[in-house]
């Protein structure tokens, strides 16, 4: 069997931590190898060694057999091995020629000259059905499209061996059809992909065999055909996961939230929700799906106050609190895990108790005429991170900025579910984490259910709204296109409604 | 450990811009100790130099206080030349009305809360633009230190001058924050009650920020509005309020630097304390004590440059010239982080070796 790319017994470690501790991996020619493994498990820091980024402390590298030095991403690149980052590494106001040919720009004298490099840009993406249109300009596409733009690249400077790391993470569920179509596409070129991940259904969909990692070692490698995803995730966790969650009968409760015909506008003035109604009971998670950019964010923006209404009411125990203030809506009983937990959810440079206060800092007890209580903040955080299992290198002194994603997040539902609040809106609560911190907050939002309160769950991944939803609404072009208990349809049927193929909405 | 590293860059800059001195000096054939000792000594020499050096530092302090409290709340006030302006303006105008026949004891804390007032509205005028319709603030305040400008230059000629066009009255001690105690104390020098003022204010914005609700809430919006925003603070009032803490701090600078120290008012001067204070700030790393030890470093520098220049042929520019070079190596401070965490790698290996 020809390996394309052997990383054999690699060792690296960091102050305090061995990332990865005797890694060894073999990726055949013209297959997909999924490396799977949880947030902090290793994953990117031996990929980043691939690239050239770290050196490794000991362990060799073979690229076609032969021992390589990798002492950085051009040596990668010359090597043919090439990476699509999870964050796109892309000038926005280029177009995708422009961006494509950056670093290896063709020219005459000083003038740029990209009419050649578009025509074989036009040509790969035809070849590898990627769609893709060189004279666009990146900041007018969409994000899939990006995606494809980055594969381009890789492609334009011959890579055999392309990396994705967690490719999905960003995209709708219509663009993983497509991304997955354009991988089988690449594997039928000959070319060979290592694809970094955690979601077991993506590795079962298109994965040839999977090697599984856990605190920095291999756990050991399947061929996933033969493996069922609860054996992949047990190897990942190393216990057994949970998918189901347990959920007892529903006891609807009274009304907590009543959406009247509202419509929000969007930041570029056009209409983004128009005439949107829904009711959340206590004791119930409604699950909103639809497809990305549908007006769920700004819904929820609406919501929560951090947009503007510009008709119709939200009623909240009976009170229309469209035009009242983020604090008022906090102080009313109303918690958001926002979608952006970087952006919205946390301040990255304070320290992890103060941002477990970051609703509530001026309240008693946590603040006296005017001045805070140090002391009870951080014994109020240090239970708070303990309840929910935020693990951080310095405990609450830690700062935000220093936690992984899953820690982040888990910190962030603490921080509201401690707020006891009549309503939770949770967005997009578990993208991009691990199996271990999904399930956890999956049962957090439950409780939260099972004691009366009313949960409003929006995402975009249609499992977790299968999976948790007492009641699917489905928006889309920011109207309701649909309201559905999980047992009387199917995914089919609710990725029609996404599509704006409306039904007649009943409850 | 951030504190250790922020003290590590400082001390690196002011050590590699004192290199850069003996640098120059050496250059134009000087001795380059012979221009220290003379540098420190003109600083430090007497109680009437420490004097000296301390009344520069009570200016830079305020200034230096009001540029790092607006850094702290993401806020860049390049425009504390103009709230000094206008504080001082108001100070004077009080001083030279109604200042001669009242009590020193009420008159100064009157001087001290009105100039505040007039440097927060001054800086207010920019946070509200920028809270309400996302006007810069580099952009707002360097406008409105032209403004401040013309309208010293209109004022002081048109309702206080003495006599010549160009200057105000002088302030008679009886109105002015000049204390006969400390004078005596301090031999003579220029020396005055603002020095209480700006200690007191360094402490009362170290409180702040560390301590209190608002400060919480200044620095979050500072750190990242949207988070902010999100929690339910309201950013815009937010934004405003510390423009105006900013600028009131300017104010107090104004109001002790020209009752206290040049006793009258100049036209067509922008104070440079007001661009200086932008150095503090970077060399105190935005702390307020970091600030303090800043201003009064640099307030060395500048009573010493005078003697430097009196008993050695450097000219007085070389000490400009160090300020200037440590500026430059306070800003690009990153460098001096990334060999904090260099040193400290090395350091830690050595020790477990």
């Amino acid at each position: 069997m020809e390996h394309v790319v052997e990383m054999l017994n690699i060792t690296k470690a960091f102050p305090g931590i061995v990332a990865n501790d005797d890694i060894s991996i073999q990726l055949r020619k013209g297959e997909i190898l999924a490396l799977l493994g949880e947030n902090g498990a290793g994953k990117s820091t031996l990929m980043s060694i691939l690239f050239g980024l770290y050196t490794p402390d000991a362990g060799t590298i073979k690229v076609f057999g032969k021992t390589v030095n990798i002492a950085n991403p051009n040596v990668a690149n010359a090597l043919g091995i090439g990476m699509v980052h999870q964050h796109f590494k892309l000038v926005h106001n280029f177009t995708v020629t422009e961006n494509i040919v950056l670093g290896m720009e063709p020219h005459v004298g000083p003038f740029l000259k990209t009419r050649d490099a578009a025509a074989k840009i036009r040509a790969l993406s035809k070849h590898y059905g990627l769609n893709v249109d060189p004279d666009a300009k990146i900041e007018d596409v969409s994000v899939g499209m990006q995606q494809r733009v980055e594969i381009l690249k890789m492609l334009y400077r011959d890579a055999e061996v392309l990396i994705f790391d967690e490719p999905t993470a960003v995209l709708t569920p219509q663009e993983i059809i497509e991304l997955m179509k354009i991988m089988r596409n690449l594997i039928a070129e000959g070319k060979s992909i290592i694809l970094i991940t955690h979601k077991l259904k993506e590795i079962k969909e298109i994965a040839d065999r999977c090697t599984v990692i856990r605190r920095g070692k291999v756990i050991g490698t399947v061929d996933v055909a033969g493996t069922t995803s609860a054996q992949m995730a047990e190897m990942m966790v190393g216990r057994q996961v949970n998918f189901n969650v347990d959920k007892p009968a529903k006891q609807c409760g009274d009304v907590v939230l009543e959406i009247k015909d509202l419509r929000v506008q969007s930041s570029r003035k056009t209409e983004a929700v128009k005439g949107f109604s829904l009711t959340v009971h206590g004791g119930e998670i409604v699950g909103l799906a639809g497809v990305d950019g549908n007006g769920q964010t700004e819904l929820v923006e609406a919501l929560t106050g951090l947009r503007h209404v510009e008709s119709g009411s939200i009623l909240f125990q009976g009170q229309d609190i469209a035009h009242h203030s983020i604090r008022d809506r906090i102080r009313a009983g109303m918690a958001h895990i926002p979608e952006d937990r970087q952006k919205r959810g946390l301040v990255l440079d304070y320290t992890m108790e103060e941002n477990m206060v970051l609703e509530i800092y001026g309240l008693p007890p946590f603040a006296k005429r005017g001045f805070l209580q140090k002391p009870l903040i951080r014994a109020y955080a240090e239970k708070l991170m303990q309840d929910f299992d935020v693990r951080a290198g310095e405990g609450s002194l830690s700062l935000a900025r220093g936690l992984s994603g899953g820690n982040q997040q888990k910190a962030i539902v603490g921080r509201e579910v401690a707020h006891d609040p009549m309503l939770l809106i949770a967005v997009q609560p578990t993208r991009g984490l691990d199996v271990g911190s999904i399930e956890y907050i999956h049962r957090r939002l439950v409780e939260q259910r099972n004691s009366g309160k009313a949960v409003l769950l929006v995402s975009l991944e249609l499992d977790e709204i299968m999976d948790l939803s007492d009641r699917i609404a489905v928006i889309s072009h920011g109207e309701l296109t649909g309201l559905k208990y999980p047992k009387e349809t199917n995914e089919g049927e609710i990725g029609l409604m996404m599509a704006g193929v409306a039904e007649g909405a009943h409850q | 450990m951030n504190r250790a590293r922020d003290l590590f860059t400082a001390l690196m800059a002011v050590f590699l811009g004192l290199v850069a001195g003996a640098i120059f000096m050496t250059a134009i054939g000087a001795n380059p100790f012979a221009g220290f000792f003379y540098l420190f000594r003109g600083g430090l020499m007497s109680i009437s130099r420490i004097g000296d050096t301390l009344s520069t530092a009570t200016t830079l302090i305020l200034t230096g206080l009001a540029v790092a409290f607006a850094f702290r709340t993401g806020l860049f006030n390049i425009g504390v030349a103009g709230q000094m302006l206008v504080g001082g303006l108001v100070a004077t105008m009080l001083a030279l009305t109604i200042g001669e026949s009242m009590p020193k004891y009420l008159f100064i804390p009157l001087v001290l809360v009105c100039s505040m007032l007039a440097g927060a509205l001054w800086a207010g005028i920019a946070g509200l633009l920028k809270a309400a319709f996302n006007v810069h603030e580099v952009v707002a305040t360097i406008m409105l230190n032209w403004t401040a400008f013309w309208v010293v230059d209109y004022i002081i000629p048109t309702f206080f001058k003495a006599g010549l066009e160009t200057e105000s009255r002088t302030i008679l001690s009886d109105a002015s924050m000049r204390m006969d105690w400390m004078n005596r104390l301090f031999d003579g020098s220029h020396v005055n009650f603002g020095l209480f003022v700006s200690i007191s204010a360094v402490i009362i914005i170290a409180i702040i920020l560390d301590k209190t609700v608002l400060g919480y809430e200044l620095k979050a919006v500072g750190f990242n509005h949207h988070a902010a925003e999100y929690a339910g603070i309201d950013v815009a009032r937010n934004v405003t309020l510390a423009m105006a803490i900013s600028g009131a701090l300017a104010g107090l600078a104004g109001a002790t630097y020209y009752t206290g120290y040049t006793l009258n008012m100049q036209i067509g001067v922008m104070p440079t304390a007001g661009f200086d204070g932008i150095a503090v700030a970077l060399l105190g790393a935005n702390s307020p004590w970091g600030v303090l030890a800043a201003a009064l470093f640099f307030g060395i520098l500048h009573a010493g440059k005078g003697l430097m220049g009196a008993n050695t042929s450097i000219p007085p520019e070389i000490g400009d010239t160090i300020i200037a070079t440590i500026i430059y190596f306070a800003a690009t401070s990153i460098l001096f982080f990334k060999l904090f965490d260099y040193l400290k790698k090395k350091f830690k290996k050595g020790g477990q070796a």
